[in-house]
């Protein structure tokens, strides 16, 4: 009988800084070579079950453990991290903070620095890695000169040299483009197999963690194990939704079109699901549904023509780029990591001065208005909302554009109600910021650019790091916005559900401009702009292929459509 | 974007580039300390003859440190009049005779050969370390750096923290930008435009997200070096040190020579200075 590598016996866990525990009664078993996915909403303790298991729980997060666990045969109570560091390596979700060395050969031979070995030995682990994990050519580079994956290749090579044999991955598709995110998954799994790894994977993307196979799907709610089996086990019962989980789309194609899941075999990928009657049903769905295609806007706002720009004369950026966004338009930017899609909201929003071109809004030079003078018409909302909040109170923060702008007490208050009204953050408008969550203190940033009556807002990956309730929440909000308020909406985004579920629009950026500009539908299923844009195929377009759909193109846009109907309908 | 205001290490094929850094660092400490002590004019002059050829062979351009240099001149010569305005009979104290230029040695502001000397050592002791100081840091790699601040005694632990700086001194200024950029289309005015408590005022706006998100990071960055077991040990090896080689033994010989000439000449002077004027 083989041991488990990784043991939980009615394991419990409250951190100190908290008043009730986040994990509780964990009883979970991974044994050697075993590929587990744990998944489960924000706030579930997946993560905090992964700090257990490398060792950074209880040593430095303090906390009351209750019951047992073990990992590679210590008892997490009384190991360190430094213990555990020999049999756990951790890839940490952004890849950037993890890359600790001034190159990339310093940072894969990190830890051996640690370990005082000498440069011989550090010189012949690198090598082997970095040829195992394709670096060679990047050695020299440093942290800025590299692409995310590229970083994350870099993160494994650092822990695997180490020939721990318990890898642990947080969140790792977090920060990737959709084809880097694939290619991830599929190196993950190359390695797991090659060095038989026991690889524990932190993600609530379900689906891009599917594409491999996976021993066991363990999924946690509210700090407890609501499910751990097999995958298909767990997705047949298709309770995902209520786990606060998005569920498979080709999964979600299957059921609108009446397919019974518990009566197919092999569900955990859409290239093996099977079943008698799929196909039928599949058909007779598709023909049912009528497809109307809405008119898309066609007033234009800002006009670009023959936008050039770059940093440094050899290497332009964005070259000869045209685009037009029309008056309530909800669009997505979509492209290659630093193909230019921040380049170009930074162009719109004056961050960067233009090479040469032409910009327009509503007949306007834009050329010619400043950074503040732009923001009253165009707002750009960061990332990351601490990057943009400086004041302590939600109100200030939301009034601080208009005082600024030197409007008077009165007219500031019944503007800022008027907007945090929109924003449902009215009830919190004399809370302090830090009390919310990434989410709220994402919709105070989104407030304090609304806030000035833009015509337009720019939106940089406004649901990454965010679970399905969440999503939700924020893409419904936006979609009222751009509805009801005829906000004109950009979203620059590498979540291509979101793509094709919210936006009417897709834009694609590649070699510096434009490469289509289309319906979200039309681009997922035109397989030469998703390579070259290094987008990832919707399993959908995967699903109406294998079952001979006449056009897999009409089956994806009926789908959308048949969801956002049940969506407007709630 | 801003790189020519800051200097840099950039690969240049030049013996002093092959040397270690620890033979770099020790040179420049040493010769420092002995410039710093010793009044010796001949000794001063040899040292800085030595470092103006040392800066010729080591092949940086002077556009490269054009800025540096001006703010170190700029801010010599301001030493050297406050120096006067504080102290304008101090080189008579020193030297214990008074060849006067002008006034007498009666009035306070008088000026004498003695303290244009004593001043002109001074603008030698402020000169000859600055080529010095710009070949350590413009011909050792950042990474060895901290290997090589380790090397002569200093913690691992503060030498890594030297390079962990250098490795996100560029993130943190494009979050800075980035931020600065957000807080402008909000409003906050930070050119040269606005008054100068309107920028002051944009300015702490900047600095409190600034503060925020690289609290964040260092919190990041800290786990990720303790999952990767760094601090545990008392000792680290260093992927990028240079081991010391024939040439660095030479130039560590030739440093000690120098030192020791140094401190010969406190005997044969009889103290730090050495006086002309007798």
């Amino acid at each position: 009988m083989v041991e488990p590598i990784i043991s939980f016996k009615d394991f419990g866990f409250q951190y100190d800084s908290q008043s009730e525990p986040t994990l509780k009664h964990i009883n979970l078993d991974i044994f050697p070579g075993e590929k587990v996915l744990l998944a489960g909403p924000s706030g579930s303790g997946k993560s905090t079950l992964g700090r257990c298991i490398n060792g950074l729980i209880p040593q430095s997060y303090p906390g009351e453990i209750t019951g047992s666990a073990t990992v590679a045969g210590h008892d997490i109570k009384d190991s360190s991290i430094f213990e555990l560091s020999f049999s756990v390596g951790t890839v940490l979700q952004d890849p950037d903070s993890q890359f600790v060395g001034l190159s990339v050969k310093e940072d894969i031979a990190f830890s051996l620095e640690n370990d005082e070995r000498s440069q011989t030995e550090m010189r012949a682990a690198t090598k082997k890695w970095a040829e195992r994990l394709d670096l060679k050519p990047l050695l020299d580079h440093s942290p800025q000169g590299i692409s995310g994956g590229q970083k994350q290749r870099v993160a494994m090579a650092g822990v695997l040299i180490d020939e721990s044999n318990i890898l642990l991955f947080d969140e790792p598709l977090a920060s990737l483009d959709p084809a880097s995110g694939k290619a991830s998954i599929e190196l993950i799994d190359h390695l797991a197999r090659q060095q038989n790894l026991t690889v524990v994977i932190i993600e609530h993307r379900l689906e891009d963690v599917l594409q491999r196979p996976i021993d066991q799907l363990v999924v946690l709610k509210d700090g407890e194990i609501v499910g751990n089996d097999k995958p298909s086990a767990i997705l047949k019962d298709s309770l995902m939704q209520q786990l606060g989980l998005r569920e498979p789309l080709y999964l979600s194609a299957l059921q609108l079109a009446g397919v019974k899941l518990a009566d197919c075999d092999n569900i955990d990928s859409v290239k093996t699901v099977a079943g008698d009657n799929i196909e039928s049903a599949l058909q007779r769905w598709t023909a049912g549904v009528s497809l109307q295609e809405p008119p898309l806007p066609t007033e234009p706002l800002l006009t670009l023509k023959n936008l050039n720009f770059s940093y440094n004369r050899n290497q332009p950026i964005i070259h000869g780029l045209n685009l037009t966004i029309n008056r309530g338009d909800m669009l997505s930017l979509v492209g290659r990591n630093g193909t230019g899609k921040s380049t170009l909201s930074n162009l719109i929003t004056g961050f960067l001065k233009l090479d040469d071109g032409e910009m327009k809004l509503k007949g306007q030079d834009l050329t010619q208005l400043s950074v503040k003078e732009r923001a009253d018409h165009i707002g750009y909302i960061l990332q990351d909302p601490n990057q943009m909040i400086s004041k302590a109170m939600i109100f200030d923060e939301v009034a601080a554009g208009l005082r600024l702008r030197g409007l008077t007490d009165e007219e500031v208050e019944r503007r800022v109600s008027d907007t945090l009204k929109v924003c449902g953050l009215y009830e919190f408008r004399h809370w302090p910021i830090s009390a919310l969550s990434f989410g709220q203190k994402k919709r105070v940033t989104i407030a304090a650019i609304l806030v000035l009556n833009p015509e337009m807002i720019i939106l940089d990956e406004p649901t990454a790091g965010q679970d399905l309730r969440h999503y939700t929440e924020m893409m419904n909000f936006l979609e009222t916005l751009n509805r009801e308020h005829q906000v004109t909406i950009m979203l620059i985004t590498h979540d291509m559900h979101l793509m094709l579920e919210y936006t009417q629009r897709a834009v694609v950026l590649a070699d510096g401009g434009v490469l289509m500009d289309a319906r979200p539908a039309d681009v997922l299923t035109n397989e030469a702009v998703i390579e070259k844009a290094a987008l990832a195929k919707t399993s959908l377009f995967t699903l109406a292929e294998r079952y001979h759909l006449p056009s897999a193109l009409d089956f994806v846009a009926k789908f959308v459509q048949t969801e956002r109907e049940a969506r407007s309908h709630e | 974007m801003n790189s020519q205001l800051l200097i840099g290490y950039t690969a240049r094929d030049t013996f002093l580039n092959r040397l270690s850094g620890s033979t770099k660092l020790i040179g420049f400490v040493a010769l420092s300390i002995i410039g710093m002590v010793t009044y010796d004019t001949r000794f001063l002059l040899g040292v800085l003859l030595i470092s103006l050829i040392l800066f010729h062979f080591s092949k940086i351009k002077y556009h490269e440190v054009a800025f540096v240099l001006q703010v170190i001149v700029a801010f010599a010569i301001l030493n050297l009049v406050m120096v006067y305005v504080f102290a304008p009979s101090y080189g008579i104290t020193i030297y214990g005779t008074h060849h006067m230029i002008l006034g007498s040695p009666d009035h306070y502001f008088n000026l004498s050969w003695e303290q244009l000397f004593y001043e002109f050592n001074l603008l030698l002791k402020y000169i000859f370390a600055v080529p010095l100081a710009l070949i350590f840091l413009m011909t050792t790699n950042p990474s060895e750096f901290a290997a090589s601040l380790n090397k002569i005694g200093v913690s691992y632990r503060i030498s890594y923290s030297v390079a962990i700086a250098l490795r996100y001194i560029p993130d943190v200024q494009n979050d800075y930008r980035t931020i600065s950029l957000a807080q402008q289309a909000r409003g906050y005015e930070i050119s040269r435009k606005a008054k100068l408590m309107t920028r002051a005022k944009g300015a702490i706006q900047i600095i409190m997200p600034l503060i925020l998100s690289s609290l964040d990071r260092i919190e990041i960055i800290s786990q990720a070096m303790e999952l990767r077991r760094f601090g545990h040990n008392k000792k680290r090896t260093w992927y990028m040190a240079q081991p010391f080689k024939r040439n660095d033994y030479l130039a560590l010989i030739i440093i000690v020579l120098i030192v020791l000439v140094g401190i010969a000449l406190f005997k044969v002077n009889g103290g730090r200075f050495w006086n002309p004027f007798e």
